[in-house]
């Protein structure tokens, strides 16, 4: 106690009281309400880049992550009404764009695209999330293979279309041109025509990136690793039905 | 000593005295909790997740501490009669102001070395010490354009609320220029004063979106013009919020 306070005798009986009884009763209420609602309600419009500039007060890298953890809160989170499979996928689209031009250079945006929205049963929507993630590859195409990569490798193995595949391969050799780029990613179209499953070769495309260094970020490690593992047991369990 | 290295110091005191040193520190663990919080939830860019959240939290944090102390400190010191005090001495005006502006740039400074040492969790020390030198310019700038309006509205929440409206302002107003710019409909009349109101406001703003940017510490330092000329019209636009500072006090009947 300072010398400047009264000691706490000084401090009236009613008012002991009231102060217990607010808290216990702001307490009680918070532990008997339900708890923070999932995020159920419907992807809202995406804003434009330049609008989400704006927003991020001269501070795009952080906008531009935030906003993609704001994103992935209608898909990763658990218990969510509105799993990221029936999203409006044009809306999706609009966001990522929007997030990627807001801050170019980073990588989170095609990752969740290529690693997670593409990655979806129905093969309009993930047709949708590959255009977009060619359209962005164009741009940068350096820094923005290892995406396209992931998109050949589902273009032949999720959607069955070689042709498309050809394509991304094919975009895929001619336009990058770092040479610290893997030799599959260089050879992308013969890689792709190699008679392999998916799983085969998404353990060469996870080797090479891990040999070329392109996975320094302990989460992205885990999250490839634990995708790996679920593939190989979904194709365990195809194996043992046929 | 100089009356205005002595006044340097008593402010200096008096922050030290005031708690904002266990301010800097409370700042500094709800950024980095943060950041270390959000990083965990992200499948990729952890690191760069945590650089640029933090650094976008500290910079803003570090402007908006000592707004409000240098508002609070210099309404106080009007409304206990020291500044009377202080210049029945042999002490100029110029030399009372530009000491009270020595003392907080030097806080501004300290700020700056307290909040750039975590970047170098993520990022090189040449950026890192880039991004903290344009974080004390910039404090520079929050310092002078604080006094400037705690000298002129003389009343703490006014003259934060004016600091804090400047600051935004001049560090969104380049992406306000490229918004109005670039209209998703046919543009119209008004469409087009109101883009030239932002143009005009823009002249009277310094580029606050230039200076400290994360971007150097996540992918590459700024190329030496680049960062000289961002310094440099930080340190110009602190010069005239000083020269008008200085001009309102010198008209000021005490």
């Amino acid at each position: 106690m300072s010398a400047r306070e009264r000691p706490l005798s000084a401090v009236p009986l009613w008012l002991w009281a009231l102060l217990g009884t607010t808290l216990a009763v702001q307490i009680g209420l918070r532990a008997v309400g339900p708890p923070p609602a999932a995020t159920a309600a419907d992807l809202p419009p995406a804003p434009r880049a330049a609008a989400l500039r704006a927003a991020s007060l001269g501070e795009p890298a952080a906008a531009a992550r935030l906003a993609m953890l704001y994103l992935q809160a209608f898909d990763l989170g658990a218990g969510n009404a509105l799993p990221y499979s029936r999203l409006d996928y044009t809306r999706l689209r609009a966001w990522l764009r929007a997030i990627q031009d807001t801050d170019p250079r980073s990588a989170y945006p095609l990752f969740s695209a290529a690693r997670v929205y593409a990655e979806v049963e129905d093969p309009a929507r993930a047709r949708a999330m590959l255009a977009f993630i060619h359209e962005a590859y164009r741009e940068d195409p350096n820094r923005r293979w290892p995406a396209l990569a992931h998109a050949a490798l589902l273009a032949k193995h999720r959607l069955k279309d070689l042709p498309l595949a050809r394509r991304y391969a094919t975009d895929l050799q001619r336009l990058t041109t770092d040479p610290g780029v893997p030799l599959w990613a260089k050879q992308m179209e013969v890689f792709i025509l190699e008679d392999m499953n998916e799983l085969e070769a998404a353990k060469i495309m996870l080797g090479g990136m891990l040999a070329s260094g392109r996975l320094e970020d302990p989460g992205e490690r885990r999250f490839l690793k634990e995708r790996l593992e679920e593939l190989e047991r979904r194709m365990a369990s195809e194996q043992r039905r046929n | 000593m100089s009356p205005a290295l002595l006044l340097a110091r008593s402010t200096l005191l008096e922050a030290r005295r005031s708690g904002l040193p266990w301010l800097v520190v409370g700042l500094l663990a709800a950024a980095l909790g943060l950041a270390a919080f959000l990083s965990q939830v992200a499948v990729t860019e952890g690191r760069e997740l945590q650089a640029a959240l933090a650094a976008a939290l500290l910079r803003a944090g570090a402007a908006f501490l000592l707004a409000a102390h240098v508002a609070a400190s210099v309404v106080r010191e009007a409304n206990d009669k020291v500044l009377e005090l202080a210049l029945a001495l042999p002490l100029s005006r110029s030399q009372y102001y530009l000491g009270k502006l020595a003392g907080y740039s030097a806080i501004g400074v300290g700020f700056a070395i307290a909040f750039g040492l975590p970047m170098l969790l993520w990022a090189n020390p040449g950026s890192a010490a880039l991004w903290s030198a344009s974080l004390a310019a910039e404090l520079l700038l929050v310092c002078a354009a604080s006094l400037f309006f705690a000298v002129t509205l003389a009343n703490v929440v006014p003259a934060i609320a004016a600091t804090a409206g400047l600051y935004l302002l001049a560090r969104s107003i380049a992406a306000i220029q490229l918004l109005a710019s670039s209209p998703v409909v046919v543009e119209s009349w008004t469409q087009r004063v109101a883009r030239g109101a932002v143009d005009t406001v823009a002249l009277l703003l310094p580029r606050l979106d230039a200076a400290t940017r994360s971007e150097w510490l996540l992918y590459a330092p700024p190329a030496a013009g680049e960062y000289l000329a961002a310094l440099g019209a930080l340190l110009l636009y602190t010069a005239l919020l000083c020269a008008a500072g200085l001009f309102d006090f010198h008209r000021r009947n005490l």
